[in-house]
């Protein structure tokens, strides 16, 4: 009865989730820590790194192109309905440009990412801890972190903010597209409005965004594949905790990034 | 010289390890036996340092594993080869990078001649054929991801090897073949070994000594002979339930 009582105690379930996450931020750091450590070593995580961005970026190019031209689309087709009759028709191509580059084109890829990267690399890395590939690789006395962490980390870094690029080009093609179809509009207009309010740092921060944003959706599953526990179960937790916390923190860096870099 | 002093180890409120004293002397074979659960691969684990222990000392060569800086604890690991109970072999690296990762000399690990040549040895040590080195290990039977597995063990010549339930899953004569492939690497090569089994016909074969793990101690250890004649009933209850007769084990 004491222990029920105990655990119902909301001060005492708060300060056991605030400890479990400093648990997990401390490991994280720790983490951060052996991947620097492990950057020396060259010439094992280069080539492994090469396989991975090949991953990353072609296998993702499809769904991210997808996905960034219905957001292009679908932002022209909106901001047509809205703004018909209203205000200018190039404002369409301002609205367009800077939805895409600033907010949608990387939180969409990211998100998409974090599902599709997350998800392999957490599930990869936790059943390679629970076949005990990982304390083999320990036990040969090679570093884990050179050999599994560092490849997919760098890969990710490099190439999520590409798939960004390409999907905030194609993102504001597809809602020029989408603005010739519905409202009387031609690609100069479009083109002047795009250009009107553009500042070269949106481009900048479009990136900056994609930068930490692929931090995070390399870097949490990761930590949640090495830190999985025994069997399928462990397993398929720790991918979905991968999925979860990335995605979250995406959005947190979203409006922190937005914050500290449009507002400060 | 692998010596335990007093190793102690609990997982949240679990006692696996309570108090284990054990020493393996340098060119002896020893098996480690015991149910399962009892906690003989986190033993195991203790003197390659993928563990480390709540209280107590492992010595490797006189080095404190728990106290051993990185590379220090590289270094040392490098002395030893570790048979993982299921192979542990990487699922994307064929049987070739598998087995070369095992040598630990940079230079040599570079020099693509001689890494093929030197795999290619041990995988006939192991009685391999050479055409499994292109194979994947989801290519190949439970008892030749064994054989992989020892293979990238002792490709880096290590001093020591430490088997984690080398011949468990298997049939009997592959078991076999595992326990002949042991005893004779014991005898060519010279290493220091540890065999960790619950399989009490194979460690008869295969070691010099014994050692019964029960209740988080070594509770006895001693050759075939004196494991025989124990009166222990823990010991009894072990060696029986593997022979009908005691006797069989020693012919």
């Amino acid at each position: 009865m004491a222990t029920a009582a105990t655990t119902s105690d909301p001060r005492v379930l708060i300060g056991r989730a605030v400890l479990g996450g400093l648990a997990h931020v401390g490991r994280i750091s720790m983490l951060v820590v052996e991947i620097f450590r492990g950057l020396k070593e060259v010439r094992i995580w280069v080539p492994r790194a090469f396989v991975e961005a090949w991953n990353i970026g072609v296998g993702s190019m499809f769904i991210v192109l997808l996905v960034s031209a219905f957001a292009g689309g679908v932002t022209a087709y909106q901001a047509g309905y809205q703004f018909t009759g209203s205000l200018p028709y190039y404002v369409v191509g301002t609205l367009v440009t800077e939805s895409i580059v600033l907010e949608l084109g990387p939180v969409l890829v990211g998100l998409i990412l974090a599902g599709r990267i997350g998800a392999r690399y957490a599930a990869e890395l936790g059943t390679m801890r629970v076949t005990e590939q990982i304390d083999a690789l320990e036990s040969l006395g090679r570093s884990p972190a050179s050999h599994l962490i560092i490849p997919r980390v760098v890969a990710g870094l490099i190439m999520i903010p590409v798939l960004v690029i390409f999907a905030d080009i194609v993102g504001v093609a597809a809602g020029l597209w989408a603005a010739k179809q519905v409202l009387p509009l031609t690609t100069a207009d479009f083109t002047y409005g795009a250009q009107y309010f553009w500042r070269p740092f949106d481009a900048y921060y479009s990136l900056i965004k994609a930068f930490f944003f692929a931090a995070a959706i390399t870097i949490i599953p990761c930590y949640m594949g090495f830190s999985t526990g025994q069997g399928a179960e462990g397993v398929g937790r720790s991918t979905t905790a991968a999925v979860v916390s990335s995605s979250v923190l995406i959005l947190l860096l979203d409006v922190v990034l937005a914050k500290v870099l449009l507002n400060s | 010289m692998i010596e335990l002093r007093g190793v102690k180890k609990k997982f949240g409120d679990q006692v696996i390890l309570d108090g284990v004293d054990f020493v393996v002397r340098d060119g002896e074979t020893v098996a480690l036996l015991g149910p399962s659960g009892t906690g003989k691969s986190v033993l195991l684990k203790h003197i390659i340092g993928l563990i480390k222990p709540d209280a107590g000392q492992v010595l490797v060569d006189g080095l404190h594993v728990a106290r051993l800086k990185r590379k220090e604890l590289a270094q040392l690991r490098y002395k030893i080869g570790y048979v993982f109970q299921n192979g542990a072999l990487f699922d994307s690296d064929n049987v070739f990078e598998n087995v070369r990762l095992g040598i630990s000399d940079e230079a040599k690990y570079s020099d693509a001649d001689y890494a093929r040549e030197r795999v290619a040895h041990v995988i006939k040590l192991v009685n391999l054929p050479a055409e499994v080195i292109d194979k994947y290990p989801a290519e190949l039977s439970g008892g030749m991801r064994k054989r992989v597995g020892i293979a990238r063990a002792i490709v880096g010549e290590p001093k020591y090897l430490l088997y984690d339930e080398p011949t468990s899953g298997l049939d009997p004569v592959n078991s076999d073949i595992i326990d002949g492939l042991v005893e004779r690497l014991s005898d060519e090569l010279g290493v220091t070994g540890i065999m960790v089994t619950h399989d009490v016909r194979g460690a008869f074969r295969v070691a010099d000594r014994l050692a019964l793990l029960s209740g988080g101690k070594i509770i006895m250890q001693g050759t075939q002979e004196e494991f025989l004649a124990s009166k222990d009933p823990k010991v009894r209850e072990f060696l029986e339930r593997d022979f009908e007769n005691p006797s069989n084990a020693a012919a």
